[in-house]
């Protein structure tokens, strides 16, 4: 083949990368607008303030309520329960496998994280309502459907994302550093306390924060035991709302300004998924770096 | 040198074919009613969109009518009433499914309604709640307003009451509201507010679930979902049947709308005079009201 026509291959395969790469961007950027065409009018006629700080939502209702600070508080709080509960438990599991398993060990335990990533939201969630929900009705009091229970349910489903990361970081901790720990008598818990998870902490903040990115946008499995009430929970055994959930399920029926009061909420949630993705582009990227 | 090019032309391939099938996604005609070389046999496409309390329904009648033409291809899809209305009005679906009368801003819009079945809305309890036999449509508001939070206030057991609803905006849900949460006082139409401590789920089939799972709870369903699950309460001492609701005995009863814009031509108007027919009366039947012409 000669050169011309060699470039010219090359010129094309080029443009041609570069449309797909600007799709992806163009794809973002025509969601976002989209959303804020929708949402914008009626937060325009009603204030922000009247969708941030309002407790009410009332869209049927004369006059109109479109308050989702219930709901907002509701997806801080079960996030915040499944971290609490996800990354102890995620960590843990990438130390194990990181620093202690041996390898027949691993070969299971991988496999296992790998199907649990790979289990349908709707399944949780349905496992959720039919085994946690009355388990923590009977046991804890309440109706079940819970902060609890959503916590629970999300705590496991970010456990995959927590301890790949977590792990990959544990291990690119340099050599060197665990053997200048032994070498200073320190045993193997002290040199993972003190030595290696502060030189992986970029990494398992990362892991933290894409964590939360998952909790805060997990729908389906939510629905099902978060029992759905419009009001700030009292108790992590009172029911909740989150701003997916909220959009998800008024969607169906939703005309006119109550279908746009929820693209207003969207709008938040959209802001919000910004917010903690560019908390992962802060956290520097390699051990030491933050030094 | 030649294996290089191969994959090029590979990504090449993948690039077009994706973008072939993107294009010929947006091409497919809907709702064409010719019938084919002179035969009588009916060909075509309809799309019902809309409530997902008629969606059961209109499932059966789907599979009733596209047995006997085969020719005929029908989609039916859920949304919700809103999303079937809308649908309707701007041509997305042939067919738009409602479980509620049309709203002010609805009407107006060209469509007609055609009322394809009644539906009942039945009240119901946890399988092992049985002390409640029976509620009053009155007590039944209460309830759901949270003025009478305990079980034993209706006759049953000492535990309170955990409410289950559906969302705002839902067919099952307006409907529900319109047939028992408004009252008149003094003269005057008021509507009681659903309790705040009330649980909402988004489907029928999952605030079914809700109260199979909870002993103490209380929700509302549209008559095709019941089953063994759960139990339906009496309302007025009137049992949630078909046969009562008929009768206009049982009063939680609604209609289910089939819209279209216009009068209904070709295969539409095939399929919406054949639900109207005895035979697919009788499958409306099996779990709702005929309403035969």
């Amino acid at each position: 083949m000669n050169n011309k026509l060699r470039n010219w291959w090359e010129k094309i395969i080029e443009k041609a990368l570069l449309a797909s790469a600007a799709a992806a961007v163009l794809v973002v950027l025509l969601i976002s607008v989209f959303i804020f065409a929708q949402g914008w009018p009626v937060i325009q006629k009603y204030g922000l303030g009247h969708f941030l700080f309002n407790l009410e939502w009332k869209p049927l209702a004369y006059p109109v309520q479109f308050g989702i600070l219930p709901m907002i508080v509701g997806s801080f709080l079960v996030t915040f329960g499944a971290i609490i509960l996800g990354v102890p438990l995620g960590v843990g599991c990438a130390v194990f496998l990181a620093e202690f398993a041996p390898k027949w060990v691993i070969k299971i335990v991988r496999p296992g994280i790998e199907l649990l990533a790979g289990i349908p939201s709707v399944v949780y969630g349905f496992w959720g309502l039919m085994v946690l929900v009355p388990l923590i009705q009977q046991h804890l009091g309440g109706r079940g459907m819970s902060v609890l229970a959503a916590s629970i349910v999300l705590a496991i489903m970010i456990l995959p994302t927590v301890i790949n990361i977590s792990e990959d970081s544990i291990r690119a901790v340099p050599r060197e550093y665990k053997e200048g720990s032994f070498a200073l008598g320190a045993t193997h818990w002290q040199t993972i306390k003190k030595v290696i998870l502060p030189a992986a902490r970029s990494g398992i903040l990362t892991a933290v924060v894409l964590g939360m990115g998952r909790a805060v946008g997990e729908t389906m499995a939510v629905i099902l035991v978060a029992g759905n009430a419009t009001v700030i929970p009292g108790s992590m055994l009172d029911m909740v709302r989150t701003l997916t959930a909220h959009i998800a399920i008024e969607m169906g029926y939703a005309a006119g300004e109550h279908s746009q009061a929820l693209f207003a909420a969207g709008m938040v949630l959209f802001v919000v998924i910004m917010i903690l993705n560019s908390m992962v582009l802060l956290i520097p990227k390699r051990v030491g770096d933050d030094r | 040198m030649f294996k290089r090019n191969l994959s090029v032309v590979s990504v090449l391939v993948l690039v077009l074919a994706v973008s072939l099938v993107l294009v010929g996604c947006g091409g497919e005609k809907v709702g064409n009613t010719q019938k084919e070389g002179g035969s009588n046999e009916l060909t075509g496409t309809i799309t019902i969109a809309g409530s997902t309390s008629v969606q059961p329904l209109s499932e059966e009648l789907k599979d009733a009518f596209m047995e006997k033409h085969p020719g005929v291809i029908i989609h039916v899809q859920g949304g919700g009433s809103s999303a079937g209305i809308k649908a309707a009005i701007t041509g997305a679906a042939e067919i738009g499914a409602a479980s509620r009368n049309l709203k002010e801003s609805e009407q107006d819009q060209g469509l007609v309604e055609h009322k394809i079945a009644v539906d009942g809305i039945a009240v119901v309890v946890n399988a092992k709640n049985t002390a409640v036999e029976s509620l009053t449509v009155e007590q039944v508001r209460k309830i759901m307003c949270g003025e009478i939070t305990n079980w034993s206030e209706v006759g049953g057991p000492d535990a309170g009451i955990n409410v289950v609803s559906r969302e705002e905006g839902s067919g099952t849900r307006s409907a529900f509201t319109h047939l028992v949460m408004k009252y008149k006082e003094n003269g005057q139409e008021k509507e009681a507010e659903l309790t705040a401590g009330a649980a909402i789920q988004s489907s029928n089939g999952a605030v079914r679930t809700t109260v199979a799972n909870d002993e103490y709870a209380i929700g509302y369903l549209s008559l095709g979902y019941l089953d063994d699950s759960v139990r339906p309460v009496k309302i007025d001492g009137v049992e949630p049947t078909a046969e009562n609701i008929l009768q206009g005995r049982y009063k939680i009863a609604r209609p289910f709308l089939y819209l279209t814009k216009g009068e209904p031509k070709g295969i539409i108007k095939e399929y919406i005079d054949w639900v109207f027919t005895p035979e697919a009366q009788d499958i409306v039947a099996e779990n709702y009201v005929r309403v035969d012409k």
